[in-house]
């Protein structure tokens, strides 16, 4: 009676120490990548070849999901705007809801599961087919020639998506509420630029968009790093990638908006 | 240094990056070079600057002069100092007023600006002298109230 | 002996946490010799060749690499000794998004500044060693087994190695292959004069290249000599494992704690 009672707390305790101990880990790999860097910016070809397939590649989802989600807000913004009788203020509406939230949090979810499971599929297969032991044994550090050119490429390219993003998505709103609706196109853009600050709205989206990155590429090498070195090891560790990536992101996304704003 | 086709596309996904970056900020947040050289400073007292806030604009006619840039309360007359950061290519009279006037019935709030009639223009740094403060709801209200019953009081004595 | 030996295990013991792997390992390898570590699979003999090279630390003993105690060593120092180190990996371990030049070309690129004409020239002339010269612009997918363990060899020697370590070199190749890598690691570890470890389960052919063999069953060393003294040898250990034969002191079962009539409950039946 008593163990049944105790078993679900039991498992509680174990998951949380669990957390804590791979919290730990992703710290000292973290500082890990960071103190093997060098080699990365002076040999910066090697972040180059991995921006190529971690933001490049990624452009695509992103230009398609970003006018999607501009089409939708621009919809849905203009049947709430206009039982206000405000259906002009629509251009503010999608610029601030793209630029303070949507824009870096779903650029940043899509990167998670596009570029990010990739990164991790990839190391984790280098692991499982001793491809990084081989590069140590050859005494090249695989976190300075495989991690930290990723980690990198992949800080690097996640603002340059999220602002993209944006982009796509203010035009996926001029082109529902302005070529389907028929709002008037100066009063979009007017609003838009009456009330979008440059500073609190355009350069905090980008900065969150910076964290954002930073954070799916570390759990994402982390993840390929640390993956149990077989087929089904890394299948689970790419799934933890797109998970821990998109709790991460939201729950960092509360806290830097309770920072900035 | 070997040129691949690799380095092509991240050249063009980086400029793709800082097209859209320039986008936001002209097309999108307007940015208007506001510099230091280009404005000057005036200030104003108000009693009650009700929801006005930093960076909110400062009209006159209805025209955007400039903007709010700091907001301070005087500890010696318990006034609110408001400070007005004003474009350089318009000028105000020594005797202009400013109210603080709200856009719409629900809008934000902005600075009024109206020129008086002095020839002498007021100077950087230089005090707007005649202010009228923010209209506060519930102030409004109060008074509504007070004023409904002092008319219910003297409709008895006949006097509106 | 033990003056000039290059590689020299003192009372090495090694576990992967509660599991112990090696126990009180002797043996000492002398510079220029070939040896062979063979073994059953799980024996621990791939965690001897990891100990040389620094990947893993044992828990008690030496383990002493040209003079130097690798346990003891830095990251430094052990990436300073695997300059002079050269590994083939089981299954070849090619970097599979960069093709068969850069392959070859990876340490040498890494580790020197030589201009990228004599890279080039360095690259072909071990591919050349290898007897794939030609194969080049090809991606690791590309190649079949027994060419990319042919390539993998050229990339561990790329460097001119010191000591090469072998890691099962012979696994999973169709004879011929098998025939061909056998003959060119002998052939270069004779013209390199490098001193070699192998770790196999292929008795046959590594008797055939190597100078010396240690056997190692349970994380200990069972048996030792030259091909011809294992060959010749007494002990029912060593004759099972050379002859390949299914019974002998080595059982196929592995030792469960319970009977299998208990497992499937048919003990109860008893009862």
């Amino acid at each position: 009676m008593l163990e049944t009672l105790l078993s679900p707390l039991r498992k509680l305790g174990h998951w949380v120490i669990e957390a804590i101990w791979r919290l730990g880990m992703i710290s000292r790999f973290f500082v890990a990548i960071l103190m093997n860097s060098g080699q990365s910016l002076l040999r910066f070809h090697l972040v180059i070849r991995e921006m190529y397939f971690s933001g490049v590649l990624s452009l695509i989802i992103i230009v398609v999901s970003g006018l999607f989600v501009g089409m939708v807000l621009g919809l849905q913004g203009y049947t709430t705007l206009v039982r206000f009788g405000s259906a002009d203020a629509l251009g503010a509406l999608v610029a601030l809801s793209l630029l303070r939230e949507l824009g870096p949090v779903l650029a940043a979810l899509l990167f998670a599961s596009r570029a990010g499971s990739a990164m991790t599929a990839e190391i984790g297969l280098m692991k499982a087919t001793e491809q990084l032991d081989a590069m140590s044994v050859m005494a090249v550090n695989p976190v300075a020639r495989v991690v930290a050119p990723r980690f990198w490429a992949g800080v690097l390219s996640m603002p340059i998506l999220a602002a993209l993003f944006n982009v796509m998505g203010i035009i996926g709103g001029y082109a529902v509420g302005v070529l389907m609706i028929g709002l008037d196109s100066g009063s979009y853009w007017s609003q838009m630029q009456a009330n979008v600050d440059l500073h609190v709205d355009v350069v905090n989206g980008l900065i969150k968009s910076l964290f954002f990155g930073m954070a799916v590429t570390l759990i994402a090498v982390y993840e390929g790093f640390d993956a149990t070195p077989t087929a089904a090891g890394v299948s689970a560790a790419t799934t933890r990638t797109v998970v821990t990536s998109a709790l991460v992101i939201l729950a960092l996304d509360f806290v830097l908006t309770a920072f900035m704003f | 240094m070997k040129r691949s086709i690799i380095d092509l596309w991240v050249g063009i996904f980086v400029a793709i990056g800082l097209a859209s970056i320039a986008f936001l900020s002209l097309k999108v947040a307007n940015l208007t070079p506001q510099s230091a050289d280009k404005s000057y400073v005036l200030y104003a007292e108000f009693d009650n600057i009700g929801g006005l806030k930093v960076k909110a604009p400062v009209k006159a006619a209805g025209v955007l002069v400039g903007r709010v840039s700091s907001i301070e309360l005087d500890p010696k007359n318990y006034m609110a100092r408001v400070n007005l950061s004003i474009d350089s290519q318009y000028s105000f009279s020594q005797d202009t007023s400013a109210e603080i006037l709200t856009a719409g019935l629900l809008g934000e709030q902005y600075v009024g600006l109206v020129q008086g009639g002095d020839p002498e223009d007021l100077k950087p740094g230089g005090r707007i002298a005649l202010t009228s403060s923010a209209l506060v709801l519930e102030q409004l209200i109060g008074k509504f109230m007070t004023s409904f019953a002092e008319g219910g009081a003297a409709k008895d004595d006949k006097q509106p | 002996m033990s003056t000039d030996s290059f590689i020299e295990f003192r009372n090495v013991s090694f576990a992967y946490g509660e599991r112990s792997i090696l126990k009180n390992i002797n043996l000492s390898i002398p510079r220029g010799r070939f040896v062979a570590i063979m073994g059953g699979s799980g024996s621990g003999k791939t965690t001897l060749l990891r100990l040389i090279s620094g990947q893993v630390s044992p828990q008690q003993g030496e383990v002493i690499v040209d003079g130097k105690h690798v346990e003891k060593m830095s990251s430094r120092e052990l990436f300073e000794l695997r300059r002079r180190m050269g590994m083939l990996f089981q299954f070849g371990a090619l970097f599979t998004d960069l093709s068969v030049f850069d392959n070859v070309a990876f340490p040498i690129r890494e580790h020197t500044h030589l201009p990228d004409s004599m890279v080039h020239d360095l690259v072909l002339m071990k591919l050349a060693a290898v007897g794939l010269r030609g194969t080049e612009r090809l991606m690791p997918a590309e190649l079949s087994g027994g060419m990319s363990r042919r390539i993998a060899l050229a990339r561990a020697i790329a460097l001119d190695p010191a000591l090469m370590l072998y890691d099962e070199p012979f696994t999973g190749l169709d004879p011929i292959s098998l025939g061909a890598i056998a003959h060119l690691i002998k052939k270069l570890s004779d013209a390199l004069g490098t001193t070699s470890v192998m770790v196999t389960h292929d008795v046959q052919h590594s008797l055939n290249i190597v100078d010396y063999v240690y056997f190692v069953a349970n994380g200990e060393i069972v048996a030792e000599g030259t091909p011809d003294e294992v060959r010749a040898s007494a002990s029912p250990w060593v004759h099972q494992f050379v002859y390949g034969e299914a019974d002998g002191p080595v059982h196929l079962a592995y030792p469960a704690t319970t009977s299998l009539a208990d497992d499937i409950g048919l003990g109860d039946l008893h009862a």
